[in-house]
């Protein structure tokens, strides 16, 4: 066998940060048209965020004490913040499954061998989601209006607020989607990968203010309750919406609930970017 | 000057288990390169090493004179791969799929768009070009999937078993696609347990088991190493082994193997058609009865058996069982 003496300089790539969109557009547009294909996921990810609304409205509304009102508006006006914000990460078990389905039928393979930028798979599925989960949102905002939610009812609030508010739920959904690619790569199998994309989730999300009063919490728990970054987007959404039950705890991130929401996400967003991204490169089949 | 491929020393170990235990490759380049074991030989592992999909523990690895270790990406600009599951979009049209590669592999969406339409039509895929491939034949994804490889015509090319599981009537469609390919010149690394196959389409084969290349060379040179060709005589009756023997030692240019129960004489030739017909007359002469005749020329099976000392593969369910004993 002869000696390898030379072997050939390839110049890199153009603008490494403009390939990189431009393939996650790619990868998105591909996720996005396979979403329209398969509809039935779209309309499932509706039914349970709307089957929430109505029976926490009815069922629970009646019972629960929200700032010292038993009042079933004020719980109305109390939930929807909390159902908005569980809806968003709850995109995380579709992202999940979404990568282990694509690693399980080797288009990751597919994807790892050509000449694209290292995380665009990742990054056009976390968009693509990101999208549905914005879909998600605007239908189930019209259900919250036609049960009665309004925004206002305990303050003034704005426009500007109140689409901060879905900003910032979309930021807390778009992090989430990432530690559901980070789970879809760990795991072996797509139902793998969606049942273990949600169990942590429902700790995450009752154990915080989304849907009682942490203020009645034994205080370990409302500890913990009050420092969950998703309390902390939920609070933000209940101030911009100017909607009641907001927190008066001392704890920083119920003081600072816009600013806790948005170093939480990126956070979130930036240790599990990295991580998934990693696991990418190298991710077996 | 190496060639298009080229490997030297490849280790990589899952566990405790050494995959590859030094793999040395050279493929010229404009020649097809086959890559024949059993399952979990290492063939699989290598192709990955060599696509940038798997970091070998060591070794070397050059392809399209790039070095893989240093440039990975840019010898993902240089080759196409094509593996053993179909990897396409299941929901995605044919055409979706091959544009989308296009633009992965940094053409512009126009050209991306052109170069799908080409080889939609030339993979016969045209017709169903705009239905999901879900919907397509197991024959249909390969091409399809082949024709995914292809979308930058890359001057090396890597197949994975690129015909398990297909029907014969799809593989020599397959196959001949291949052909095709390899005249226009493109460098081929293709892995595959049908010895037929890599018989059918490769150059030069190399043979793996147990992460190594055990032996190389051209088909012949590996069958001539097993020893030319052979007659096989079948004797109607048990007590005319003996004498049927002693016949094919007159012929033979070595030992000859008998199979008792079988009734089965082999021993190896030379001369061809010519002394087949002189062993038939002097068994007619002295009388011997015989069931069946033949002039055989080995198969990779022999090659692969008198090499490793296993049989490359459980063809069917009659080898599963005897492996089983």
């Amino acid at each position: 066998m002869s000696a390898v003496t030379d072997t050939v300089r390839v110049a890199p790539a153009a603008n490494p940060v403009s390939q990189s969109i431009r393939d996650s557009l790619v990868v998105a547009k591909r996720n996005l048209i396979r979403m329209s294909r398969i509809p039935e996921m779209i309309i499932y990810g509706l039914i349970q965020p709307i089957m929430f609304v109505v029976l926490f409205t009815y069922v629970f509304g009646g019972s629960m004490q929200i700032g010292g009102s038993t009042s079933a508006v004020d719980y109305k006006n109390f939930l929807m913040a909390g159902i908005f914000a569980q809806t968003v990460t709850f995109a995380t078990a579709s992202s999940g499954a979404g990568i282990a389905d694509d690693m399980h039928k080797g288009l990751i393979d597919r994807f790892r061998s050509l000449p694209m930028a290292r995380g665009a798979v990742l990054t056009g599925r976390t968009l693509a989601d990101s999208v549905q989960t914005a879909l998600t949102l605007v239908v189930l905002a019209v259900v919250a209006l036609l049960v009665g939610w309004r925004v206002g009812s305990d303050g003034d609030t704005n426009l500007g607020k109140v689409l901060g508010a879905f900003g910032l739920l979309l930021l807390l959904g778009y992090a989430f989607t990432w530690i559901g690619a980070l789970i879809g790569m760990s795991v072996r199998t797509p139902e793998a990968a969606t049942s273990s994309g949600l169990i942590w989730l429902f700790p995450v999300t009752f154990i915080s203010n989304a849907f009682v009063d942490t203020s009645h919490m034994t205080p370990w728990l409302r500890h913990i309750a009050e420092w969950n970054p998703f309390s902390a987007t939920v609070q933000a959404c209940r101030v911009l919406f100017a909607n009641p039950g907001q927190s008066q705890s001392d704890a920083w991130p119920m003081q600072h609930p816009v600013w806790a929401s948005l170093i939480y996400s990126i956070l979130i967003l930036v240790v599990f970017r990295t991580l998934a991204v990693r696991k990418y490169r190298s991710a077996t089949a | 000057m190496p060639g298009a491929i080229y490997a030297e020393g490849l280790v990589k170990t899952f566990g405790d288990v050494k995959a590859l235990d030094g793999v040395d490759l050279d493929v010229p380049e404009g020649t097809v390169l086959g890559l024949l074991g059993p399952n979990g030989a290492g063939k699989t592992t290598t192709v990955r090493c060599l696509t940038t999909l798997l970091r070998p523990d060591s070794g070397r690895a050059v392809v399209a004179g790039i070095d893989v270790l240093e440039q990975p990406d840019a010898v993902r600009r240089s080759i196409g791969l094509s593996g053993q599951f179909a990897a396409v979009d299941e929901y995605l049209t044919g055409r979706e799929n091959l544009q989308m590669v296009g633009q992965l592999y940094q053409m512009r969406a126009k050209a991306a768009k052109e170069r799908a339409a080409e080889l939609l039509e030339q993979f016969h895929l045209a017709d169903a070009a705009d239905r999901p491939t879900k919907t397509y034949s197991g024959g249909m994804r390969r091409r399809l999937d082949l024709a995914a490889a292809l979308v930058v015509s890359p001057p090396v090319m890597f197949m994975d078993e690129p015909t398990t599981g297909l029907d014969p009537r799809n593989r020599q469609q397959l196959w001949e696609v291949i052909k095709q390919l390899v005249s226009g010149g493109t460098t081929l690394l293709l892995t595959t347990q049908y010895l037929e196959e890599a018989d059918h389409l490769a150059h030069d084969i190399a043979v793996v088991d147990h992460g190594r290349v055990i032996a190389k060379g051209t088909a012949d040179q590996l069958k001539a190493r097993t020893g030319g060709e052979r007659v096989e005589v079948v004797v109607h009756e048990r007590e005319h082994i003996q004498a049927a023997a002693e016949v094919l030692a007159g012929f033979g240019k070595g030992d000859t193997t008998v199979e008792e129960h079988m009734r089965k004489l082999t021993a190896p030739v030379t001369g061809g058609a010519k002394l087949l017909a002189e062993v038939i007359r002097e068994l007619d002469t002295r009388g011997i009865e015989i069931d069946d005749i033949g002039l055989r020329r080995p198969t990779l099976d022999d090659v692969f058996l008198s090499l490793t000392g296993h049989v490359a593969e459980a063809k069917n369910e009659e080898n599963d069982k005897e492996a089983a004993k």
